[in-house]
């Protein structure tokens, strides 16, 4: 299978897999995993506020968005957008979301409910004794979270944050069941094209593995350096 | 130093009336009443579980009370209206745990409530948080974070953290238990030090010799009661209750 394994191949659609495929992977893994951070920060919040008209909502949005295959999310989103904005604006016919904006709400709303979580169990690494020095300083609810709490939460779990977003980063070649194309999609294409799968899967997967191992590293790296002094 | 002597004329800083607290079924305090008057060292002190922690933490409003009120300066702590940050921020706070910033340098400890709260520019607030450093003797630690200093370090930059908001009155709750033997000293230092620049004072504290040496008046709190509340040398020379002899025996033994 290996004897006319053509390295030509991969070499000419370079420009392409990275300039295109690779370019969309990265830019939709940077801004979902912002967009779902920041959010899922202020739905772990919500849940940690004890007020249960924000924090039933939050867990069941949780829940729900869990229990769901990222594929049928996404396929959900792309049909439906377009019907809640006609809805929401009373528009005559479906609002056009395009394949890009459709990938990247949906992207942002389903790792919220991941980046969450694990906002939460770190908001809860942060023992009550600060809120309560923050608070007897004067600092109000806002105050003590954006100057104490989360700071120190957001350090706790650095490690497990990267790791979802890396996660995250595999998790958009699913963009091809809406027709975008990302780092994965384009190999695809050109494997189908010229009839070499074997070459193409074959660099895909080295590629999906050296940056994976690269980002792990780093992880290990930027940990020890943000880690708070005890 | 006379320190019997309390100014009784004087509108009380803290005023505790008939306050009572439960955790669920279980009652934690019960009907306590006392205050503080301006100038005035209190010592709380009793056996662990006796509430006294909980009593301090409910002059600031960190633990919620069913029953009863509070007064801080005049301003009711549970009353509606009350701008409880700017409240808190007039009364100052140390801790057990010392519950420093662990994220923050130690100038940035001293700075943020001064910044966030009194709203002060960055030089005001770095140049009062430097000199509160050098008075508690931490000045060569200012760009050192908090776990980096030994336990009695980050408990005095505790307490130059809660003077950076000039505090009409201090609290402090077991600001020594959490300490090694060794570093309890240079803690009681400060305390006595701003004991005798006048500062309000209210102390939960085991440390009978700081009471004999600063205290005006000693409260004794038994299973969430206030058992006693007396004048120092009368807590000390003639408890009238049988449960704060057999404390002060016990502890005065060692």
């Amino acid at each position: 299978m290996f004897s006319d394994f053509d390295l030509n191949v991969i070499l000419g659609s370079l420009p392409y897999l990275f300039g295109t495929g690779m370019v969309f992977t990265v830019t939709l893994t940077a801004l979902a995993a912002t967009g779902g951070i920041i959010l899922g920060t202020l739905i772990a919040m919500m849940r940690l506020s004890g007020i249960a008209a924000l924090a039933i909502p939050a867990k069941i949005y949780v829940n729900f968005m869990r229990s769901l295959p990222l594929v049928l999310v996404i396929f959900w989103f792309y049909f439906l957008v377009p019907y809640i904005g006609q809805w929401m604006t009373g528009a005559s016919r479906p609002i056009s979301v395009g394949a890009f904006t459709s990938a990247l709400v949906t992207f942002t709303l389903f790792e919220a409910a991941f980046f969450s979580e694990i906002m939460r169990a770190g908001i809860q690494s942060v023992s009550k004794g600060q809120t309560s020095a923050a608070q007897a300083l004067g600092l109000n609810y806002r105050q003590t979270m954006a100057t104490v709490i989360l700071p120190q939460a957001f350090r706790n779990m650095v490690p497990l944050l990267l790791t979802q977003t890396i996660v995250l980063f595999q998790d958009t070649s699913l963009v091809y069941v809406i027709s975008l194309t990302d780092f994965m999609g384009a190999a695809s294409k050109v494997a189908q094209r010229d009839g070499r799968l074997v070459e193409m899967y074959i660099f895909a997967a080295v590629v999906y593995l050296i940056i994976c191992l690269t980002a792990s590293t780093l992880v290990r790296r930027l940990q020890r350096r943000v880690a708070i002094i005890r | 130093m006379s320190a019997s002597a309390s100014p009784a004329s004087a509108a009380p800083m803290i005023a505790i009336n008939g306050i009572s607290k439960w955790y669920g079924p279980v009652q934690v305090l019960n009907d306590c009443t006392t205050q503080v008057t301006k100038g005035e060292v209190v010592v709380v002190c009793g056996p662990s579980g006796s509430g006294k922690s909980t009593l301090i933490k409910t002059v600031n409003a960190l633990e919620p009370i069913q029953k009863g009120s509070i007064t801080v300066d005049g301003i009711g702590v549970q009353a509606k209206g009350t701008d409880l940050p700017k409240l808190r921020s007039r009364v100052g706070m140390v801790f057990q745990h010392f519950e420093l910033f662990p994220h923050l340098s130690i100038t940035d400890n001293l700075m943020l409530g001064q910044r966030k709260v009194l709203g002060r520019s960055a030089e005001a607030a770095r140049s009062t948080g430097l000199t509160l450093l050098e008075r508690v003797g931490l000045s060569a630690h200012a760009h050192k974070y908090p776990g980096q200093l030994s336990g009695g370090q980050q408990q005095r930059v505790a307490i130059a953290r809660a003077l950076s908001m000039n505090p009409i009155v201090m609290l402090f709750d077991e600001p020594t238990s959490a300490l090694d033997p060794e570093m309890v000293g240079e803690v009681l230092d400060v305390m006595v030090g701003l004991a005798k620049e006048g500062m309000t004072m209210m102390v939960v504290t085991h440390e009978m010799g700081f009471a004999r040496k600063v205290a005006n008046r000693v409260v004794f709190m038994d299973r969430g009661e206030i058992v006693e509340d007396a004048g120092k040398d009368d807590f000390f020379d003639k408890p009238r209750s049988d449960r704060a002899q057999t404390f002060l025996s016990k502890i005065l033994a060692h």
